[in-house]
């Protein structure tokens, strides 16, 4: 008798226990959801005489002249396009050479080294990418290949300008070099997940290396290849010190990749401190706001393509 | 295990009993331009009397926006506040002490102080109608001089500052085009040029960049060895930039005559008078909530004004002038009350 009470009391306990497990671990959830849209709401409130004053203008208006109290977000939103693209096309093959390399032709005794080596770079803080960007790359960019490139390439737009070794191409670089560890370690991994007796398979039909890669390995880790690319992109997005170390910090539309410009990130950084004045502060935020809502349209596209695109069902 | 645990309460207790200074720390923040100076003082007041300054060097703007809200027992800021906008928030603010801001370059071949400049040229430079530093205007006012072929790349400050402030004050008052295209502020639209965070990131972009001009405190110009101009004064003589004409030009200010001490020491006349001098201003509240702190940090300005012109000449600052410090010294008496009316300086 005592046995069996003692017994149902302890199921009691755990059904208890479960029931409350269960809405901890949904309360710790819900956090989330309420942090992002406390961060939401917070930013519309503190951004409003900006948006109230500028309206729909702000996104597309190249001004920003704290004198008359005039701002528009356009140049940011430029820069910090322009340098994420630079920075992604030059981090993708690199990342994805890197990973296939260490996946398929290294030999054992190198996989350790190199992805030990990519794990640490990973961890270097953005600042000093930063000051290595303005120290070695920038001097490295002004003294010999802006020089060539404007020598060879200056008739097309992007590529004309003196060569100041600072500018949206240098910062597109240095994210690269940032952003390509993050890339390079995940699609390593995933690639290693392929499950060997398809890739043998695929060898036993005759197909190359490329075949295989092409054909078998990056279907099968398709969606964690894509989940890497927008880890990086993220990185790519929100990097603050490292950009404005090289971005140049010029407020100016120029169509040359080799004139400086501005980044959100970085003219947050910059000028938050010394905003003064009600309309000059809601602007930085309402930048911010903008940085936010293409981080999200970026990452929910990237979910869209994943759920609808051809294969991307599979797993 | 109790008595361990009474044991470290009374330890705990005893360390907030007997540690004199930490109930007599000031805390101050603001302006970047000062700081060396603050810093350096803050350590000799220290020595001497065992009384902390905590100093966060956040910005001009920053200091003013912390005062306003009442978080720090005085501001900083190196532009002076409008006599208006003093009242409306029931502040005061006096100088504290003077510098200069200098123009240099990263010119190879050419020696610091060779070239001359004057205001309208200076300004043409950062309104992007100068671009080569063999321009026909430049060239004019340096006869014989081997000016380079290089294309100018104007280096400004990307973040909001006081330094700033005093440059587009001077630029704003020898240039016309300036005046209405620009303006005078912490932060201004730059027609051209790339932008440094900081005295030290403007100083480090003009080192790296081939025939690059900025602007910043005569310190960082010291520090770094960089190629500073002469300028062309009010009186019209080209002048270095030196200790000596930062404190020629404060030398003919009129204080006396300033609301609220409203001054700004740019364009001044003086044979020797360096054209873009600046002081840095302290912002108290005129009402104290807690006069003994009030007083602290005025007890820790007075030694300052009267024990800090070496350290602050060592630092290539100008103190200000024993006239100007008795001005002053008779404002905190006058305006600075104690929640019950009565006055806090000089010490009862």
């Amino acid at each position: 008798m005592t046995e069996k009470t003692v017994i149902r009391g302890g199921r009691g306990g755990a059904a208890l226990a479960d029931i409350l497990f269960r809405w901890l671990s949904f309360a710790l959830a819900a956090t989330i959801v309420c942090l992002f849209a406390a961060f939401i709401v917070i930013l519309i409130i503190e951004a409003w005489p900006a948006i109230s004053a500028f309206g729909l203008k702000f996104p597309f208006s190249s001004e920003w002249n704290p004198v008359s109290e005039r701002f528009g977000a356009l140049v940011p939103v430029v820069g910090t396009l322009l340098s994420t693209t630079v920075a992604m096309l030059i981090a993708l093959p690199i990342s994805f050479g890197i990973a296939f390399f260490l996946a398929e032709i290294s030999p054992h005794w190198l996989r350790g080294p190199v992805g030990t080596a990519i794990e640490l770079l990973a961890a270097i803080p953005s600042i000093v990418y930063g000051m290595w960007g303005l120290f070695v790359i920038a001097p490295l960019l002004s003294g010999y290949v802006e020089p060539w490139i404007i020598a060879h390439l200056g008739y097309i737009p992007i590529f004309s300008g003196p060569p100041m070794g600072i500018g949206i191409l240098t910062a597109g670089m240095v994210l690269a070099l940032m952003v390509i560890p993050f890339i390079a370690a995940l699609t390593r991994d995933v690639f290693m997940m392929t499950p060997r007796n398809l890739k043998e398979a695929a060898y036993g039909l005759g197909a190359t290396r490329f075949e295989v890669v092409r054909d078998v390995m990056i279907p099968y880790g398709k969606k964690g290849i894509v989940g890497a690319v927008f880890l990086g992109l993220g990185r790519a997005l929100g990097e603050t010190m490292a950009v404005t170390f090289v971005i140049g910090n010029a407020h100016n539309l120029s169509w040359s990749l080799l004139a400086p410009g501005n980044s959100i990130a970085s003219m947050l950084a910059n000028e938050f401190t010394e905003a003064d004045g009600v309309l000059y502060t809601a602007s930085l935020i309402e930048l911010g706001l903008i940085l936010f809502v293409i981080t999200f349209i970026v990452l929910g596209s990237a979910q869209l393509w994943l759920r609808s695109g051809p294969g991307g069902k599979r797993r | 295990m109790r008595f361990v645990k009474l044991l470290s309460f009374i330890v705990i207790a005893l360390f907030f009993v007997a540690h004199p200074a930490l109930g007599r720390t000031i805390n101050g923040a603001g302006a970047t331009f000062p700081y060396p100076a603050y810093a350096k003082w803050a350590w000799m007041y220290n020595r001497a009397t065992g009384v902390k300054l905590n100093y966060q060097s956040i910005g001009s703007g920053g200091g003013v926006k912390q005062i306003k809200a009442k978080t720090v027992d005085f501001g900083a800021s190196d532009a002076p506040l409008k006599p208006a906008e003093l009242k409306k928030h029931g502040l005061m603010q006096f100088p504290m002490i003077m510098g200069g801001v200098v123009p240099v370059a990263n010119l190879p071949g050419i020696r610091a102080n060779q070239l001359v400049l004057s205001g309208s040229v200076l300004a043409d430079i950062f309104l992007g109608k100068i671009r080569r530093w063999n321009n026909a205007r430049i060239a004019k006012e340096n006869p014989g001089a081997k000016l380079p072929t290089m294309a100018i790349t104007v280096v400004h400050r990307a973040d909001g500052s006081g330094t700033t402030w005093i440059f587009t004050n001077y630029l704003s008052k020898v240039s016309r085009d300036w005046r209405k295209k620009v303006g005078n502020a912490k932060a201004v639209s730059w027609p051209t040029g790339i932008g440094g965070k900081g005295n030290e990131g403007v100083a480090g972009f003009v080192r790296k960049v081939r025939g690059a001009l900025g602007y910043v405190e005569y310190a960082y110009a010291l520090q770094n060895k960089m190629t500073s101009f002469k300028l062309v004064n009010h009186d019209g003589n080209a002048v270095a930039p030196t200790a000596e004409n930062f404190q020629a030009a404060a030398a003919g200010a009129d204080w006396a005559g300033a609301e609220g001490y409203y001054m700004v020491l740019t364009n001044q006349p003086g044979p020797q008078a360096w054209p873009i001098t600046g002081a840095s201003f302290v912002l108290m509240h005129k009402r104290q909530v807690r006069a003994d702190r009030a007083l602290a940090v005025l007890s820790f300005f007075d030694w300052c004004y009267r024990n800090g012109t070496k350290a602050a000449m060592a630092l290539d600052y100008v103190s200000m002038p024993e006239s100007v410090v008795r001005m002053v010294e008779a404002s905190w008496a006058g305006e600075i009350r104690a929640q019950d009316g009565g006055a806090i300086w000089p010490a009862r």
